[in-house]
């Protein structure tokens, strides 16, 4: 199943040109409930939330025992494809291990049909996928880290505790390396 | 004990090229680079017309409008028609655009020469789209990422960094900027007044070194 999540107006305006086409496409003449402020496309296998960056930014401040690992990325970001495969790795490796990775997407809001869904499922990526589309990057960026320029690919690590930002690319010892630290 | 000292040495040596490596890979992230108020260095770089192009060859400018871009990114892309406008609006007072790509076409072969010179045909660039060959100019002026923008303003045979940044404040949609920050700073310029906003981030590709 494919949500996408719609309660922002910014948001809402950018995506109403795809999401209406195929939603229209899908449900027919079929109403998208208001009340659940979210629109349901129908497929089998992929969800995948679209948040701006006030939706995002609890991701990146959560207050507990395991460690964050959310790493900023685009199918069309040749060094990010490059450092997945460390990441998607990563993620299986992590069994019982306090450990989190989120694949934050900046595929833009026209490219989320045509690209990343179809990247996700070709590939069979595992670890959860978000899309953060927020236009205001000036504001947004200097939140999840300071010292991030805004180039992708970019990484974030933390926990409660300690927090580290790599503008730069992972392979898997970097990021084993990275993680011991925590 | 003498082969014990031997392999001291070694270590000491090993660790000093290590720790040089870290300070260099430090200094070449964000440390370097321009900060506002810098003097730019100048170019002679290749234009898509196959001739040099340096900023000491505009005589009349008062500044530049340097943009590091390339033909790949998306960002890039969702900005080459502001590009074009900010040349056509400001070019005749002053502030010309010129283009700049950074990226290694060696990683990128859609960043290569002859795909730059299709783009720019494509698009109708009323700008020159430079190739920083050999990739020596972007990491002195701290380019990280495409688009970045530059506005130098002409002081004697200086070029004084005045704006770094992005364009605006949406790069997904032109129709909903509400920030104007290149247009802005320029008009700044051109007025005598304070720049508003002198540096600003943004999403885009990393340089493909």
């Amino acid at each position: 199943m494919i949500s996408i999540k719609e309660n922002h107006p910014v948001l809402l305006n950018m995506k109403i040109s795809y999401l209406n086409i195929f939603i229209l496409f899908i449900i027919g003449c079929k109403q998208p409930s208001q009340k659940a402020e979210e629109k349901i496309v129908n497929s089998k296998t992929t969800t995948i939330e679209v948040l701006d960056y006030s939706e995002l930014a609890h991701h990146l401040e959560k207050q507990n025992d395991t460690t964050y690992v959310i790493n900023f990325w685009a199918t069309w970001c040749k060094p990010c494809v490059e450092e997945l495969p460390a990441f998607e790795k990563m993620h299986a490796e992590i069994g019982s291990k306090k450990q989190k990775l989120l694949l934050v997407s900046l595929d833009f809001p026209n490219q989320i049909e045509k690209q990343l869904i179809p990247f996700i499922k070709k590939r069979n990526l595992q670890p959860e996928v978000i899309v953060l589309s927020d236009p205001d990057t000036n504001t947004w960026i200097p939140k999840v880290s300071p010292e991030w320029s805004g180039a992708i690919p970019a990484t974030l690590v933390y926990n409660k505790n300690k927090k580290l930002f790599f503008e730069e690319s992972f392979d898997y010892n970097k990021l084993q390396n990275t993680l011991k630290q925590f | 004990m003498k082969t014990t000292y031997k392999f001291g040495l070694l270590a000491l040596l090993a660790f000093a090229i290590s720790a040089f490596t870290v300070i260099n890979n430090f200094k070449s992230s964000d440390e370097d680079g321009y900060k506002i108020g810098d003097k730019a260095t100048d170019f002679k770089l290749k234009n898509i017309d196959d001739t040099y192009v340096s900023l000491s060859d505009y005589k009349d400018a008062k500044g530049f409008i340097v943009v590091f871009t390339c033909n790949h990114c998306p960002f890039s892309v969702a900005y080459e028609d502001r590009i074009i406008a900010l040349d056509k609006e400001f070019k005749s007072k002053g502030y010309p655009v010129i283009a700049i790509n950074p990226n290694n076409p060696a990683k990128y072969p859609s960043d290569n020469f002859e795909n730059m010179k299709i783009r720019a045909k494509e698009k109708g660039f009323t700008f020159p789209y430079l190739v920083d060959e050999g990739q020596h100019i972007f990491p002195q002026y701290g380019a990280t990422k495409t688009p970045h923008v530059y506005i130098l303003e002409k002081s004697a045979s200086d070029f004084i960094v005045k704006y770094i940044g992005t364009l605006d404040n949406n790069y997904q949609d032109a129709a909903k900027v509400d920030k104007y920050y290149v247009k802005d700073a320029v008009n700044a310029l051109l007025d005598g007044t304070e720049i508003p906003v002198k540096e600003t981030k943004a999403i885009g590709c990393s340089i493909k070194v």
